[in-house]
């Protein structure tokens, strides 16, 4: 009941915090709102007894990754939006066809996963289980996303280098 | 406080009835903040008067014996001063971000533990508010939600000074707080846990009945210095200043603040100096562990006391660290955080990992 509870608060936080994230017309308000729905996720993993999840959830992604978010759009000095009229084709056909698909995707999920439902708390949460899993199971997955993320790495430095020069750009003056 | 529902929580005092619980628990918030903001409070009289001394003044001295009542007048100034909102703000962001900054900074110490389990009446409790097997990672995850509230008190302030406040703000916090986390997981290696308590509870003991199991004596003495210098840099102290440089920004990211609103910035400042110093001593300095002696009541005391002596001792550097370094350049700052600290951190977790794999 408590768990039902909570889930029920958090998911709603959530949901509107996603929703506000759209309406909002100034970039800075729509960043806090992605930051709280990062957060609500973190409580709906901590309850289903995801400990290291969440607490990987806030920090990864509430607490760096939206941090450069914030830090470019403080950066760029990014102004609100201006709202264009709306086309009606998207006002008619776009949000029925957002609920029907989202409705859809829910009754697929829900009849057709061949998935049970897993009591809070069952699954392997901490941290130690996590650790063996990727080392032992999914050692391969795990090493090519770590490749993967170099390479992205990589692309960005060759992106941001200067494309005259080879070597890293002389300072001026 | 969310952070206190998981299930290990729940394991852990199912023995409690629901009732008993939350009292317990309101109890020990209230006890934790009252004695969170007078620590909070005294740090700034501390610092006054050690700077002042160190630099051949008195500090303060004229509100009660050795100025001792200094932070009281201070803080009925603060309320008693016009609280001014400049014209050109962004005022909902302007007003949230003092508050954000001053909530991560006080709810960190929900999970920090002060002492071993006692018995109160029948009922044996942790000196903790809540023993979650996470609290490492919690602590992190909230204080790094704490740069929010200086990036959006800069943004919001809609000053360029504010703005390049918060811009090194940001900057700075995310750097060091790669080399932050490397120069923790040499502990967590040695420990095998997250949870604060079964770190400290790893560190008791000696060797030959003459040197203490501290992390720091165990091989953890460059994760201890990788992590004092990144915490400095994190509570955005001197010599890692640069957000609030007052010789070329005003004050940084505050500005445009005054009243309560600057004294809340000032209050998370030093609240997360006090975290910084909490979990220094868990982590390397063996936490409460210390010669125990004397009566029973004295026994149960002194572990209390060992813990606030290692608090104070580390707050003492970071004043006196204050009163002696100059400032860095920002390139300098940026240039030792990324090609040094970093650099480091990783060769201490690596030779760290290696000698635990090698003994085990």
């Amino acid at each position: 009941m408590l768990h039902l509870t909570i889930f029920l608060i958090f998911g709603a936080i959530c949901v509107a915090g996603a929703v506000n994230l759209l309406v909002q017309r100034h970039p800075i308000n729509s960043a806090l709102s992605l930051i709280v729905v990062m957060a609500s996720l973190a409580v709906e993993y901590l309850l289903l007894g995801a400990e290291f999840v969440a607490a990987v959830q806030v920090i990864i992604y509430a607490g760096a990754i939206m941090v450069l978010f914030v830090f470019v759009i403080m950066l760029l000095n990014a102004g609100e939006e201006e709202r264009t009229k709306g086309s009606r084709v998207a006002m008619i056909f776009g949000i029925p066809g957002m609920l029907v698909g989202s409705g859809l995707v829910a009754w697929v999920l829900l009849e057709h996963s061949g998935t049970h439902s897993v009591a809070a708390g069952a699954l392997p949460g901490p941290p130690k289980t996590i650790a063996w899993l990727l080392f032992h199971e999914f050692l391969l997955p795990f090493e090519v996303t770590s490749v993967l993320v170099l390479i992205a790495i990589m692309g960005a430095v060759v992106l941001a280098g200067h494309p005259d020069s080879g070597g890293p750009a002389k300072k001026e003056g | 406080m969310v952070a206190g529902g998981t299930p290990a929580l729940h394991r852990k005092t199912a023995l409690l009835s629901v009732g008993t619980f939350v009292l317990i628990s309101i109890i020990k918030i209230v006890i934790a903040l009252i004695v969170l903001l007078t620590a909070v409070a005294y740090t700034v009289w501390l610092e006054r008067k050690v700077v002042g001394h160190i630099q051949n003044r008195w500090g303060p001295t004229r509100v009660g014996p050795f100025g001792l009542l200094q932070p009281l007048a201070d803080g009925v100034k603060f309320i008693f001063k016009e609280d001014l909102t400049p014209p050109h703000v962004y005022k909902p962001l302007y007003i949230a971000a003092p508050m954000i900054s001053l909530i991560f900074a006080l709810t960190s110490i929900a999970v920090i533990p002060v002492g071993n389990w006692v018995t109160v009446g029948g009922i044996h409790t942790p000196l903790q508010i809540t023993d979650v097997n996470m609290g490492l990672l919690i602590v992190l995850g909230i204080t790094s939600m704490g740069v929010y509230g200086v990036a959006l008190a800069g943004w919001s302030s809609n000053s360029k000074y504010s703005l390049l406040g918060s811009l090194r703000a940001s900057a700075q916090m995310v750097s060091y707080e790669v080399s932050l986390g490397l120069s923790l997981i040499g502990v967590l290696i040695m420990a095998g846990s997250f949870s604060l308590r079964d770190i400290v509870d790893a560190q008791g003991g000696a060797y030959w009945h003459v040197i203490p199991r501290w992390n720091i004596f165990q091989g953890q003495i460059f994760g201890f210095f990788i992590y004092l210098t990144a915490a400095f840099a994190e509570t955005n102290r001197i010599p890692f200043d640069l957000p609030e440089a007052e010789t070329e920004l005003v004050a940084g990211y505050h500005t445009e603040y005054s009243s309560m609103k600057f004294a809340m910035f000032f209050m998370a400042e030093y609240a997360n100096m006090i975290t910084v110093a909490c979990l220094a001593s868990l982590l390397f300095l063996g936490g409460w562990h210390g010669p125990l002696f004397g009566p029973a009541w004295l026994q149960a005391i002194l572990p209390l006391f060992w813990f606030a002596l290692r608090i104070f001792g580390f707050l003492f550097v970071y004043i006196w660290v204050r009163g002696t370094l100059p400032r860095f350049r920002y390139d300098q700052l940026m240039a030792f955080g990324w090609k040094f600290l970093l650099p480091l951190a990783i060769a201490n977790l690596m030779i760290t990992g290696l000698i635990v794999a090698w003994k085990s």
